[in-house]
Parts: structure tokens; sequence; C-alpha cells
């Protein structure tokens, strides 16, 4: 608690994640249909809600929360545009929730819109970004890692896989266990890409090479999709809509951009981000019910569980091996299936590991409902193993 | 018919970066360095850690060893389909820094972290020569 306001999430709203998006709509469009949802499930009304989150959006590439503000009619007492990639969401929480106990502002909109939007007339269709700001004028990066093919997220974090399999010895059967419980997780979830489609150990290992040494089951499948979630005051969630869940710790940790230049490429961010998170919520690692790990590949989840403090540096592949991580194992993870199992939602994917510990909390997750989840750990990951955050969450 | 394939991606130096791909041509290795003569990469205007502006460059040896790499099967990135399968490198230098290359002279199965490396420069075009590095 802080300034004697506590900050608690209370309705959610998600979209299933789509190779092909029937329904095309613009960034601010997509925004106010999630806005609607989310207000919709917390029981709020939009004349309640005094803060907007954003990331840039398609048809607002500057000047984001005010677009977004003028076009659902709010008054903002907090405008905040994050660009923090795949820990956009869980960024996007911890800043809510910091700005709601500091007095700042009373509800905020936390949502990550990712759908295409109507062909522009008079353009061709174009693949989108794929340099991802590196042929950009001046960029470090168009000079120093494009010219070599280091552009994609599959190389960089390929890297790191590779370094800590040589460090540690790591086997691809261990990380192939991480998909597999993903997807056996996401055959429950009826919003999973993949819900009808088991895999196994060996299905992975037989899996094509993409960037060695992670193979084509190992990394998420790239779609359309939408998620967010309303955060209030503690106060105002008890008062209407689900179970609040309280944002009890958050950390943070950004310390390069391409993983060529990372101070380690075997301990990553998230270390520092979840001692802090811990401290904050005055919580040991064992009080954790249900993990939510960011998962764009099976080596992110790993590495995550090691530097997160679930086990001592360089026994991530004994924990994985060891746990069930499966909804009614014994270390529930990735319940919803993962981005690897339930597809990643373009800028949404974040937001499913968030929306998958709030809703085991809040109790609604259904055929994966997990036994007595009632303390969960969110982490994002953004841009190449660059840029972290953990959230521990508690239901209030 | 198909699309042209996105030219080659080639870096565009700026005033900070110029002696390093300037060096290049020359098929020299020159790293900046900090105000406490600590080599560093990739070159900036001011020094990462200490922002001392920068201005003092070290010749390196070349020599290395692979710290880390990938091999790309796909090209994962439009403009290097062509060429894939082909190997993403991170070179730990010497002196002590890690930049990004691609590991040619040898076979992809030949590849492993720890084996050593020496620069060699491809003349991509009259201005532009790329850092490579092969076994040494």
């Amino acid at each position: 608690m802080r300034n004697g306001r506590r900050a608690a999430i209370s309705g959610t709203a998600e979209w299933a994640p789509q190779r092909r998006w029937d329904a095309p709509m613009f960034g601010l469009e997509a925004y106010a249909k999630l806005a609607r949802e989310a207000l919709a499930d917390a029981g709020m009304e939009l004349g309640e809600i005094d803060g907007v989150l954003c990331t840039r959006l398609g048809d607002a590439p500057m000047f984001a929360p005010a677009a977004v503000a003028e076009y659902l009619g709010v008054a903002a007492n907090y405008g905040e545009v994050v660009d923090l990639g795949g820990a956009n969401a869980a960024a996007m929480v911890w800043r809510a929730a910091a700005a709601i106990e500091a007095g700042v502002c009373e509800a905020c909109l936390c949502l990550l819109p990712s759908v295409p939007a109507p062909p522009e007339p008079g353009t061709k269709p174009r693949a989108q970004g794929w340099m991802l700001g590196a042929d950009a004028w001046g960029a470090p990066h168009g000079q120093f890692d494009a010219p070599y093919g280091l552009i994609n997220p599959n190389s960089h974090f390929a890297m790191v896989a590779q370094r800590y399999m040589h460090e540690y010895g790591l086997e691809a059967r261990t990380l192939a266990k991480i998909a597999v419980q993903a997807r056996e997780n996401a055959l429950r979830n009826p919003k999973a890409i993949f819900r009808d489609q088991p895999i196994s150990i060996d299905d992975v290992l037989n899996s094509p090479l993409v960037v060695d040494p992670l193979r084509l089951l190992e990394i998420v499948m790239p779609c359309a999709g939408g998620a967010g979630v309303v955060v209030t005051t503690l106060e105002r969630a008890r008062r209407t809509g689900p179970r609040p869940v309280l944002v009890s710790g958050f950390g943070e940790r950004v310390t390069h951009k391409s993983i060529t230049y990372a101070p380690s490429l075997t301990q990553i961010p998230i270390a520092a981000a979840a001692d802090r998170a811990f401290a904050m919520a005055g919580l040991g690692r064992e009080a954790i019910d249900v993990a939510s790990l960011y998962d764009c590949y099976t080596i992110t989840v790993l590495l995550t569980i090691e530097d997160s403090g679930f086990c001592a540096k360089g026994e991530g592949g004994r924990f994985v091996e060891e746990h069930d991580l499966r909804f009614g194992g014994d270390w529930p993870l990735n319940t919803h299936g993962g981005q690897l199992g339930m597809g990643q939602g373009g800028a949404a994917g974040g937001m499913s590991h968030v929306i998958d510990a709030v809703t085991q909390i809040q109790g609604r997750a259904g055929a994966r409902q997990a036994a007595g989840a009632e303390r969960g750990y969110v982490t994002g990951t953004g841009g190449f193993m660059s840029e972290q955050v953990a959230l521990v969450l508690e239901g209030g | 018919m198909m699309a042209e394939p996105p030219p080659r991606i080639l870096p565009r130096p700026t005033p900070a970066t110029a002696p390093f791909w300037e060096a290049a041509r020359e098929h020299r290795l020159l790293l900046p360095r900090t105000a406490e003569g600590e080599p560093y990469f990739y070159p900036r205007a001011f020094s990462p850690g200490s922002l001392d502006p920068a201005t003092e460059w070290v010749e390196a040896s070349g020599r290395g060893a692979l710290y880390s790499y990938t091999v790309d099967r796909r090209g994962t990135s439009p403009a290097f389909a062509a060429r894939a399968p082909y190997v993403i490198g991170i070179v730990e230098l010497e002196e002590g820094p890690r930049l990004t290359t691609n590991i040619v002279g040898c076979a992809i199965e030949e590849v492993r972290i720890g084996m050593a490396l020496e620069a060699v420069y491809e003349d991509v075009t009259d201005e532009v020569t790329l850092v490579l590095f092969r076994p040494a």
C-alpha cells in the first residue's frame, strides 16, 4: 500500500488470437471496442475512467494517449504511451497501479489492440516493419547488426539459447517439455489457436529447425488479437465486477536492445525486476500459486523461471524436469496455454499472461482452473530479452 | 512473376561511426575506446557508461572467439531469404568487446561456441566493406 491507496485489476477483455482477422479495425476503433468489453466486465461506466494507457497505434502514431482520450470521450488525468514491446502489458499495469496509488487518477484502461486496419485505398499491402526500426537513419542496429541478418527476434533469442546450453548443458528435450505442457493447457482454453492440437516431445524435437537451436514448435505463432484490463482502486473494484486482484509488487529492468550488447546472454534482466517485485509485495517465491511467464520462445520461460529466483542459477532445466507445469500440476504455469499454445495476438500477447493470472485468481478459469490460486507471478519480455517486467498479484 | 528480393542491407555510416567503416574498407578493425582506454562496441558519439565525448580509437587484432551463434535456416528477415542457411554470430574480441557478424569459411556443422576466429573483410560495394569472421 502506498499513500493509503491500493490498486487492483478488475475487469478484463481478451480476443481469441487469429492468423487472419476477418473484421479489420483501426487502432482507435479496436481500443474503443476493448474498452467497452473491459468496462462491461468490471461493471464500470466510461465516465469513471480517468487514465488511458496505450502503445503506438496505426491511426495514432503520435500523441497516442490524446487521440485515445478524444476518441473515447474521456478526460484523462493520466495519459501514457508505453513502448516496451512484449513487456507492454505488465508495464502498463504497474504504471497504472503506481499512478492510482500516487493519487494521480482513479481508474485506468490498459488496452492493447493488435488487429489489421482496413486496407488503405490506392496502396499495396506490404510486409510491415520487419526491420523493427533498424532501418531508421542513424539507428545503431541498422549499421552494426542488420547487415549481418540480426534483425528478427528469432535470431536474438536463439543465441541466448545456444549460449545457455553451452554454459549449463541444457537438453533440447527439457525446452521441448515447456512447449508440450503449454499446449496441454491450451487444449482447455477455447480461445487458444491450438486448442485442438496436442503435441508430444518428439513432435517438438522433430519440428524443423528455424534458428538453431530453436525449432518451429518452440516459437510463437504470430497472430492478430487484442486484450486489456481495467486497473482501479481496491475500494472501487470491490463494488462491482469480478474479484479484485491486487497489484502487490512490481519491477522493471531495461538493459540493451540488440542481444549482442546485453550485459549477459545467460542472466536476463528479469532478475532485478523480480527481486524488486517480491520485496515490494513482502512475499517469497514460495508464496506463488500460479505463474504466467512471457513465452515468446521456450528458452524465455526457462530463463525467466531461473532468473526470477524460483531455483538456483543453472538449475532451470532441472526445475522444468522436476515440476508438472500443467494447470493441475504442482507448479501451474501459463494455464491459458501460453502464447506458445494460444497464439501471439500481436501486441496483445503479453496481456494474455496478465489475464491468465488474473483469471485464475478470480476463479474464472473454468476447465483449466488451478486449485488455490491466490497469488500470481506475471512477467513481460520485450525486444530481444531487452526489457522485462515482473508483477506479483494477489486476490483482494 | 516473383517480386524483386529486397536489396542487401548495408550500413549507412554517420559522423560518429565513419572512422570504423573507413578502416573496414582498408581491411582494418578499429574499436572506439573510453577516456580510460577501455575499448567498447559499437561506436558512439559518447562512450557508454561514462558519456565522455568519444574521439579515441584503437586498432584491434581482429582475433577473437565465438561467443554465441545461430543458423538462420529460413532467412527470417526478407533480405536474407536467398542466403539461408547462414550463420549469425556474436564474436568476443581479444580486446573484450562483442560484435555481431557472420561466420564464413567453414561448414555450418563445424561452427562451435569458443572456436578461435579471425576477421575477414567482404568488400560488398566500392563504398562498403563488412567485417566477417572465419576460423583462425
